[in-house]
């Protein structure tokens, strides 16, 4: 090989990456940068949009995004597809989520529902502040804040013998979601707060190794849950309950019912639908994760 | 460190896997080890024998026992007690593994005592004991933490070190009976 290609081989790549960061560079505006207890957050702004990120170095994860022309507008398809839970309980009186992220999804279902109250689980003071001050997160009497790990909080709230009718798990790092929050005996924990009619929706990703694990994990805890894929996105919602899964026209008639709320974040449930798949398409001979197996985020790798 | 890795996960499902769980865990072991340090380096004052290092080893893997069989009950009754999950992970830390690692850490001077021969040659055997203990821990990091969870449950995991820490025992006592026996 000549000398001449080598120096090309080399040269382009580099002057094509060193175009691409400088680009990225210029058209992101940091907003705010700040070191937590767990991890770097960074707010930046970007064509119209301002992003909440936990940085890991390779990998920039927006958590949450709000247009800021309009901050009532859901952008994400994951949050939408996590009001499919109400398809199932289209009437959620006590809430609990945990992962707080930007806030939007309890600020969404606190204005459409005025009798809803929540409690909202976030282990990280600083992305609670972060929230409030650049995502225009608000404290309100629905809503009520608690710094503490979601596994701490759910056997306290155990112990304290409350109950949910909708649960919300949404606990994500600048990876996936913590080890301990993925496990069966958590699960039970959250299962044993449920009411009758509860239901628990849980924001997950589909695609590695770990996508099997997780979804006989709540499978093992649950029975049957819906799975909820949607194209071009990578991520999967499941919606589980201790009821029967409800067939799809009762899924279609809440649509209906819950369609003139979700209109103005411009959110039609309708489509989601044909989507809610009751049958596995997973690996349903994968080992459950378990506290006493729990390497979550390493099959997450493969 | 393989233990101390893994208690971190044992306390998980109690008090979470916040930094002060981290915090409380190092803790834990450090104040364990310097305790173990300076009771065996009294111990090895008083007639050091093989056979008695050896009970070291099965000391360690008896207390350990308790940690394995009953660590949930533990940390449901620490859980109950204490609100804060800062000290409610330090005291189930330290009901936890306290002990078992304190005696660990008497095996570090006691070693030390058998070894030397001579006194200049103590900074030497102390350097090879610290060289291979350090890398030990090195090693048993990586293996659990990269490989151990992904194979095994982590009670899998403890009963091999206490099986291991027993054969420790036996191998002491059958060296012990062989220098003996040529003396």
């Amino acid at each position: 090989m000549s000398t001449k290609n080598i120096t090309l081989r080399f040269a382009i790549p580099f002057a094509i990456a060193l175009l691409l960061s400088a680009n990225a560079s210029y058209s992101d505006l940091v907003v705010h940068r700040e070191k937590s207890l767990y991890r770097n957050i960074v707010v930046s702004d970007k064509a119209g949009q301002r992003c909440l990120i936990f940085s890991v170095k390779r990998q920039q994860r927006n958590q949450t995004c709000i247009d800021l022309d309009d901050p009532t507008r859901i952008i994400f398809d994951y949050v939408r597809m996590t009001f499919a839970g109400l398809l199932v309980n289209p009437e959620p009186t006590r809430g609990l989520m945990i992962g707080i992220g930007g806030g939007t999804i309890s600020s969404v279902l606190t204005s459409i529902y005025p009798e809803l109250t929540m409690d909202l689980v976030e282990v990280d003071q600083a992305v609670v502040k972060v929230a409030t001050e650049y995502f225009g997160f608000r404290k309100t009497d629905q809503i009520n804040v608690h710094i503490a790990d979601g596994r701490v909080f759910t056997r306290r709230a155990l112990l304290r013998k409350e109950k949910y009718d909708l649960i919300i798990l949404d606990a994500f790092t600048g990876e996936y979601i913590p080890e301990h929050l993925m496990t069966v005996e958590f699960l039970e924990n959250i299962k044993s707060l449920l009411t009758p009619d509860g239901i628990v929706v849980a924001n997950t990703f589909w695609g590695s190794a770990l996508y099997h694990h997780e979804s006989v994990t709540y499978s093992t805890v649950f029975g049957p849950v819906f799975s909820l894929k949607m194209p071009d996105t990578g991520n999967r919602v499941i919606v589980a309950t201790m009821n029967e899964l409800p067939d799809s026209k009762t899924l279609m008639a809440n649509a209906m019912i819950l369609k003139p709320d979700f209109e103005r974040f411009g959110v039609d449930l309708r489509k989601y639908v044909p989507n809610m798949n009751r049958d596995p398409d997973w690996k349903t001979d994968k080992r459950p994760l378990t506290d006493q197996y729990a390497p979550a985020n390493l099959l997450k790798g493969r | 460190m393989s233990i101390e890795l893994l208690g971190g996960r044992v306390l998980a499902p109690y008090f979470g896997s916040s930094i002060y769980v981290w915090g409380s865990i190092i803790t834990v072991f450090m104040v364990a080890l310097s305790f173990g340090y300076l009771i065996g380096g009294h111990l090895s004052m008083q007639a050091p024998r093989l056979r008695k290092y050896g009970l070291f080893f099965v000391a360690a893997a008896i207390t350990a026992i308790p940690t394995i069989l009953f660590g949930d009950a533990l940390m449901d009754w620490v859980f109950l007690r204490l609100e804060d999950p800062r000290y409610g992970s330090l005291m189930a830390g330290m009901l936890l593994f306290f002990i078992p690692t304190a005696i660990l850490g008497m095996i570090a001077p006691y070693s030390v005592r058998l070894l030397v021969e001579e006194t200049h040659h103590s900074g030497r055997v102390a350097g090879g004991l610290y060289f291979i203990s350090t890398l030990g821990s090195a090693l048993g990091t990586l293996l659990t933490s990269f490989y151990f969870v992904l194979w095994f449950e982590i009670n899998e995991i403890l009963v091999t070190m206490v099986i291991a820490l027993v054969c420790c025992f036996l191998i002491a006592l059958m060296v012990d009976r062989m220098v003996e026996s040529n003396g």
